[in-house]
């Protein structure tokens, strides 16, 4: 793997306009599959994709953000930025799975949940943090996978899941860099230091015990191979599920509450 | 003792400059707090000993954490838990250290949170308060884990959880780090509602950011004060989005109630008692879980 390149052309090679989308994996990694929409509450949201498929003949929910692709696609899926309909059509839909026992695949790529006057009058909050409390206690098996940009709290609200994947190009962070530059350091310019001190690769994440595993691109970025890819995707899930399937929801919900619950660095009484 | 703060506070009105008049009746300016809100003057002596709201036009100031804690629980009833948590910086982020220690002397605080076991109006809980003063209540590490803390211990000894919330968002110092705390608590929030438990946030000024999309909008009964800020994304944000400017009550409580995401908004006079009459509502119950009969 190639563990050398910046950080920025890694976002580059995440953000580029023919890197496979949620739409491709679906039809190439799953057999078959049924599109789903909306959350029963308002209204569908065109940057959550939601359906049943399946996986090596397996039934699977799959939930993801629709970005990328040609330009009038993305604009019609807001560049992945979903809304509070998004992620309660997203939590709709994962009930669903653990009421037939379905494990769900997420697929996390987006700039972050979308910020305006509609998103927060239908509560853009409560609708990620119902999620973070839900999936925490779903009793079926949660693999998601970071497939370009994993944006803060809209990222998190598709990844409180059993296994964390990032593809190898993707970041996760807390705020983009540029946001974290001029925030912090008032001096957007600063976006490339800012990317290399924030810590977001998926070599950074692994390391940081935030994440379980790195799933390989080809040379140069997924899009210069989007079957092997595809395939690489395949292979994470599938020995994902193999060690998942045999636990009971009990177990699950217990692993995943302590996957968490160890997450943080800090010293305890005064020995900093 | 705690009688006095809910005792109508005698004020004086200033209308115009209130420096200018109280140079005029030869008083020091130091003497009199400006209301940020309305301008208008309060006795700084009254300001202090009170509860902090103007007399004039009822904009709620923000409290400290021991202040807040003051007001809330029985007198002598709070005691303190999981105190000896610092900030490290796991980013090693320049100057990130140095803030945290300059902020644990100006304010006396280890980090923006404190929680505690405390009684309000003689029912027991698990208190938490987050004290803006303190990086804006930004929620990092130490933040996190003492609030999940504080949610297992109180799904352990099977008490009521009331979170005072006002928070910046996630310390984006600790990078993923904070990010991934909204995930921790939310989950032992989830532990502890699975086990019957009540939890009510109580949103004060500010509620924004990481902690809006996190354990600030998982309570039972969601309250908050009157004129906070309570929203996701940023003001500046929106805007710049949009292109225009939004309205001044957008992402105010009454905003947040209007839309459905809060239960009632409740004056700082007041809080202690609704906080005690539904602690005591829910402790009546929880006692005859599973029972047909609802207590005398
Ligand atoms: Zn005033």
């Amino acid at each position: 793997m190639e563990n050398n390149i910046d950080v920025l052309d890694r976002r580059e090679i995440a953000k580029h306009r023919d890197r496979p989308t949620i739409l491709y994996y679906i039809s190439n990694i799953f057999d078959s599959f049924f599109e789903q929409h909306g959350d029963r509450l308002y209204g569908d949201d065109p940057a959550m994709w939601g359906g049943i498929a399946e996986f090596d003949g397996l039934p699977v929910t799959v939930i993801g953000h629709i970005k990328g692709g040609k330009t009038s696609d993305n604009i019609r899926s807001n560049f992945g930025m979903a809304h509070p309909e998004g992620y309660r059509k997203a939590l709709r839909l994962m009930r669903q799975a653990e009421k037939f026992g379905r494990p769900i695949i997420c697929i996390v790529d987006t700039p972050g949940a979308y910020c305006g006057i509609g998103a927060e009058e239908r509560g853009q909050g409560e609708a990620i943090a119902r999620n973070l409390l839900e999936m925490s206690a779903l009793k079926v098996p949660i693999i998601s996978i970071v497939t370009g940009e994993g944006g803060s709290g809209g990222a998190l609200g598709l990844a409180v899941a059993d296994r964390i994947f990032m593809l190898e190009n993707a970041t996760y962070s807390v705020i983009s860099p540029k946001g974290f530059a001029s925030i912090l350091w008032k001096d957007a310019s600063r976006e490339r230091e800012a990317a290399q001190k924030m810590k977001i690769t998926a070599y950074d994440l692994l390391s940081l015990g935030v994440i379980d595993g790195i799933i390989e691109e080809p040379a140069g970025g997924a899009h210069k191979n989007a079957k092997f890819m595809a395939a690489a995707m395949h292979a994470a899930i599938q020995s994902a599920l193999g060690q998942l399937l045999s636990r009971s929801g009990n177990e699950l919900v217990f692993q995943r509450y302590e996957k968490f619950r160890r997450i943080g660095v800090y010293a305890e009484n005064g020995s900093i | 003792m705690l009688q006095d703060f809910f005792k109508k506070a005698k004020y004086i009105t200033v209308p115009q400059s209130a420096r200018a008049k109280s140079t005029e009746q030869n008083l020091p300016p130091d003497m009199w707090h400006i209301c940020p809100k309305c301008s208008k003057g309060q006795l700084r002596d009254e300001y202090e000993r009170g509860i902090k709201v103007c007399p004039h036009c009822g904009h709620h100031e923000r409290l400290s954490a021991w202040e807040r804690i003051s007001i809330t629980a029985d007198s002598g009833s709070f005691n303190e838990t999981d105190s000896g948590l610092h900030s490290v910086n796991p980013l090693d982020f320049d100057g990130y250290s140095e803030k945290i220690l300059s902020l644990n002397k100006s304010t006396g605080l280890e980090d923006a949170v404190i929680t505690g076991r405390a009684l309000i109006e003689g029912t027991p809980l698990y208190l938490g308060v987050m004290d803006s003063h303190f990086m804006m209540a930004s929620m990092g590490s130490v933040v996190g884990e003492r609030l999940t803390r504080m949610f297992e211990r109180a799904t352990d000894d099977k008490l009521p959880v009331v979170l005072f919330c006002a928070s910046g968002g996630a310390r984006m110092q600790e990078g993923i780090l904070s990010l991934m705390q909204m995930a921790k608590v939310s989950a032992a929030v989830g532990r502890h509602s699975a086990a019957g438990g009540l939890y009510i946030p109580v949103l004060t000024d500010p509620t924004t950011g990481g902690v809006t999309a996190s354990f600030a909008m998982l309570g039972d009964i969601q309250l908050a004060e009157p004129g906070a800020t309570i929203g996701f994304a940023g003001r500046r944000v929106i805007e710049g989005t949009i292109s225009e400017k939004l309205p001044a009550d957008f992402q105010t409580s009454e905003f947040q109630l209007a839309h459905g995401f809060i239960d009632a908004i409740v004056p700082r006079k007041d809080m202690r008692h609704q906080l005690g009459y539904l602690l005591k509502i829910h402790s009546r119950t929880s006692n005859n879980v599973g029972g047909v009969s609802v207590g005398k």
